[in-house]
């Protein structure tokens, strides 16, 4: 049943989602192109560039690939398995949590973990650029981009995303 | 962070959020921000509805960022739980996933019957471009932030090395990674 192995495969993901589901990026591409074959990179960039042009949280990504794989009942069982098995840890460790936070290993566990993810996440836009196998004039705006956003930091991503939505219907990347 | 902030207003406590509160408040935070929307959960949860404080805001979420898993969905639960327990725990990543899902799903359509139009795939492929730009820079942003650079930069690379080139699997990769980064910043803790 490919339902219950969507759903078993975000569960295992959602334990290593530090970072979110950005950080996640690289490895939902191993899972679900390398791995499974669910879809080709193309498909799994054009699911990305979905989820970045729609508004909604990081993990709108897991419900894309669901649906791809396996339409609506995919897309919930994809969003579920990432989503729950955190939200019913949280929901029963909250009240426990000032106890724990703030303890040596705690704090170890929260400054260790930064440089992983800041790592996930640059593998990630590396990847992307793989699969989408960008040429010079794609590498341009990929650069613009990191540029602007992180020079005027109260631009509004929207802006340059469709910017890069008329450059790219242009023709030109 | 956010050290300096006003003095909340003399009043009482503002009364509990109803469930219908929770599921809309957390639809307008789901629908307010692309590509994540923690900001905007602060700016309801904190400045407009004040159902937190900013310092209760930060560790609420301190708990959320540390667990693996969508942070403003794990911070939905918590807030949900906190006003109105179960049914609260449910209705606010509820009201937070409802809508963006249904607008992503509704996109999803429209790819499964236009993706294939060289237009559409030109602008994908803008748009994905962009992406990456946003992603490479969330890396750098996240990247300075981290203290003591010549420390722990190196577990960066290695994570780097290990997922874009090796291509082993991340759960692996984790593991062994916060063994030892996280081993050294215990050790770090200890000699202050």
């Amino acid at each position: 049943m490919i339902l219950i192995t969507l759903f078993l495969e975000f569960v295992l993901l959602s334990f290593v989602a530090f970072g979110g589901a950005t950080a996640l990026l690289p490895e939902l591409h191993r899972v679900v192109v390398d791995h499974h074959h669910w879809m080709d990179d193309t498909t799994f960039t054009h699911l990305y560039a979905i989820a970045q042009a729609a508004p909604g949280p990081n993990v709108l990504v897991v419900t894309l690939i669901g649906w791809e794989v396996a339409g609506l009942p995919g897309a919930l069982a994809a969003t579920l398995g990432m989503c729950l098995p955190m939200s019913v840890l949280i929901y029963l460790l909250m009240d426990r949590w000032e106890r724990l936070s703030g303890q040596r290993w705690q704090q170890a566990i929260s400054l260790g973990v930064a440089p992983l993810a800041v790592g996930l996440i640059f593998s990630g836009a590396t990847l992307i650029a793989q699969a989408a196998d960008f040429r010079l004039g794609a590498w341009l705006v990929v650069l613009a981009t990191a540029f602007l956003n992180l020079r005027y930091k109260t631009l509004h991503p929207l802006w340059l995303i469709a910017t890069g939505a008329l450059l790219g219907l242009s023709g030109q990347l | 962070m956010n050290i300096a902030h006003p003095p909340a207003p003399p009043s009482g406590p503002e009364p509990a959020p109803t469930l219908n509160a929770l599921f809309w408040g957390f639809s307008w935070v789901g629908l307010s921000g692309f590509g994540g929307v923690l900001p905007f959960a602060r700016r309801m949860l904190v400045d407009e509805r004040r159902w937190m404080t900013a310092v209760d805001f930060n560790t609420q979420l301190g708990m959320c960022q540390f667990l693996p898993g969508p942070n403003v969905v794990n911070l939905a639960v918590v807030v949900g739980k906190r006003y109105q327990g179960l049914p609260g725990a449910i209705v606010a990543p509820l009201g937070l996933l409802t809508g963006p899902v249904l607008i992503v799903l509704l996109l999803a359509l429209l790819y499964d019957h236009y993706g294939t139009l060289p237009q559409a795939q030109s602008v994908l492929r803008g748009v994905a471009a962009v992406g990456c730009g946003l992603l490479f820079a969330m890396a750098w942003r996240m990247g300075m932030a981290i203290r003591e650079k010549a420390l722990f930069w190196p577990f960066t690379l290695l994570t780097v090395s290990a997922i874009a080139f090796l291509r082993w699997p991340m759960p692996l990769v984790m593991i062994a990674g916060l063994l030892l980064s996280g081993g050294v910043a215990y050790w770090k803790l200890g000699r202050k």
